[in-house]
């Protein structure tokens, strides 16, 4: 019988709920790693028992764990992520250099066709890759070097490749995301990469058309369409019909369109989902009222979801890599907050229920669909 | 025999209770005990110093017979307490956070 597990890592741990196919009854397991930040877990698409995960802590440094058996048992194994060569610097918040320096893993991207291979998204920004089940790392250097490097500058979050699209189709394209950089793409299977940020326009940096230097929060993409690609900017909702070459935004009748993530419903590729968050400072929904928006056209047009979530008194956030959705026959849609709770809809978002109320606050959310 | 007593989460990452002992020969430095921990017990490469420059966490102090060694030369001989085994070497994890 199929049914779902849903990977979250917070800032105490990781747990593991998982459920049938009606996904109304949860079985929680954790805290695993009680304690850590649990930045991201994620499992391999073709070994679904083999599970990934970024443990770390500001006393004890980084960590990455490994699950062969579902999450039922783990072992760290290599943590050691050196940049090629001699890193020199970015840019620092006041447009001074900065070395670079790595911090921590926030995401880790398991290959689509070798359960040994896994890309890691680390902060100061740039891509790893390891081939030996995560044993040893090497970096992907060429995004790092590939000219912009030195404009870079970190977001509020720090300077963090969080977000790793690898194409469906074609193996040897990535997209990548940086705050506060932007996207980038590879076609050579990360040797060599370009920004693909036109048509971005952010208007808190000097030219807001730059090349680079754009906070992108989140992308996403339809596993039949990897060249249409969504984004969540710092503010904007965009869309890119062309793979990243162009950028349109889509943000539309939302309330706000600043938010953190973004994703596609499984099954119908023009249905997207945001949460849409006031900002600056303050980092929780419009009025208090948790709503989760989605267009069924791809963007522009929106409507907000609000069955089964808090409309009143709320003050959470939703962080870029906290929602995600299964793959069976009507479409899961999970997200986390930083209050703690975990919600899931299994109707694609008309109702919503919370699966746990009161863990740390939520850092990621993956779904795994079994079989 | 060198005895060792980590923080409580390395001493659950290593899966060990109460101190380490280790069995080691030559010259008794700090750099010659981290190196025999983390060749016992790998899982700790990185979380007390960093695994290329083998500076240690900012967040990480060590004491011994009453004394802060965090900021001593990792190459200076350790206390004559710790190296006959009458004292642990204390790896401590600051005090902050929450």
């Amino acid at each position: 019988m199929s049914g779902v597990r849903v990977l979250v890592g917070t800032r105490k741990g990781a747990f593991l709920l998982t459920s049938d196919g009606k996904r109304e009854r949860w079985d929680v397991s954790g805290p695993h790693f009680a304690g850590w930040e649990i930045y991201h877990l994620k499992a391999s698409p073709v070994n679904p028992d083999r599970l990934y995960a970024s443990q770390s802590s500001g006393w004890f440094g980084q960590l990455i764990q490994r699950s062969n058996d579902g999450g039922q048992t783990w072992e760290p194994v290599g943590n050691k992520f050196v940049y090629d060569g001699v890193p020199g610097t970015h840019q620092w918040y006041d447009g001074t250099p900065h070395p670079w320096e790595f911090k921590r893993v926030w995401h880790l991207e398991p290959s689509r066709d070798d359960a040994e291979t896994v890309y890691a998204g680390v902060e100061d920004a740039a891509l790893f890759r390891s081939t030996d089940g995560a044993q040893t790392w090497h970096e992907l250097s060429g995004l790092r070097e590939h000219g912009t490097g030195p404009h870079w500058q970190p977001g509020a979050g720090g300077m963090c490749l969080h977000t790793i699209l690898l194409d469906p189709k074609d193996p040897a394209r990535i997209f990548v995301a940086i705050s506060a950089a932007g996207t980038f793409r590879s076609d050579d299977g990360g040797k060599t990469w370009k920004p693909t940020n036109r048509g971005l326009r952010s208007e808190f940096i000097p030219n807001p058309t730059a090349e680079v230097g754009h906070c992108v929060h989140r992308i996403a993409m339809h596993r039949s369409r990897p060249n249409v690609l969504f984004m969540q900017k710092h503010w904007d909702v965009m869309r890119s019909d062309d793979a990243g070459e162009s950028w349109r935004e889509v943000s539309g009748n939302l309330p706000t369109d600043f938010g953190f993530p973004i994703d596609v419903h499984a099954h119908e590729p023009e249905t997207i989902y945001v949460v849409p968050i006031k900002s600056d400072s303050e980092h929780y929904p419009p009025e208090g009222k948790l709503r989760v928006y989605r267009s069924k056209t791809g963007g522009n047009e929106w409507e907000a979801l609000t069955k089964g979530l808090p409309q009143e008194n709320c003050y959470v956030n939703v962080l870029r890599d906290a929602m995600a959705v299964d793959s069976l026959d009507s479409c899961g849609v999970y997200f986390g907050t930083t209050g703690g709770q975990v919600y899931a809809s299994a109707d694609a978002g008309d109702n919503w229920a919370p699966i746990v109320r009161d863990l740390s606050a939520v850092l990621s959310v993956e779904v795994q669909t079994l079989q | 025999m060198i005895r060792i007593i980590l923080p409580p989460h390395l001493r659950a990452l290593a899966h060990v209770d109460g101190e380490v002992q280790l069995n080691l020969t030559g010259e008794i430095t700090l750099r010659a005990v981290l190196d025999a921990l983390e060749q016992n017990y790998p899982m700790l490469r990185g979380t007390i110093r960093d695994q290329v420059t083998q500076k240690r966490r900012p967040f990480i102090r060590f004491f011994a017979s009453e004394n802060d060694l965090s900021h001593s030369s990792p190459d200076e001989p350790l206390p004559e307490a710790v190296v006959r085994a009458t004292e642990p070497l204390l790896v401590v994890g600051a005090i902050a956070g929450g």
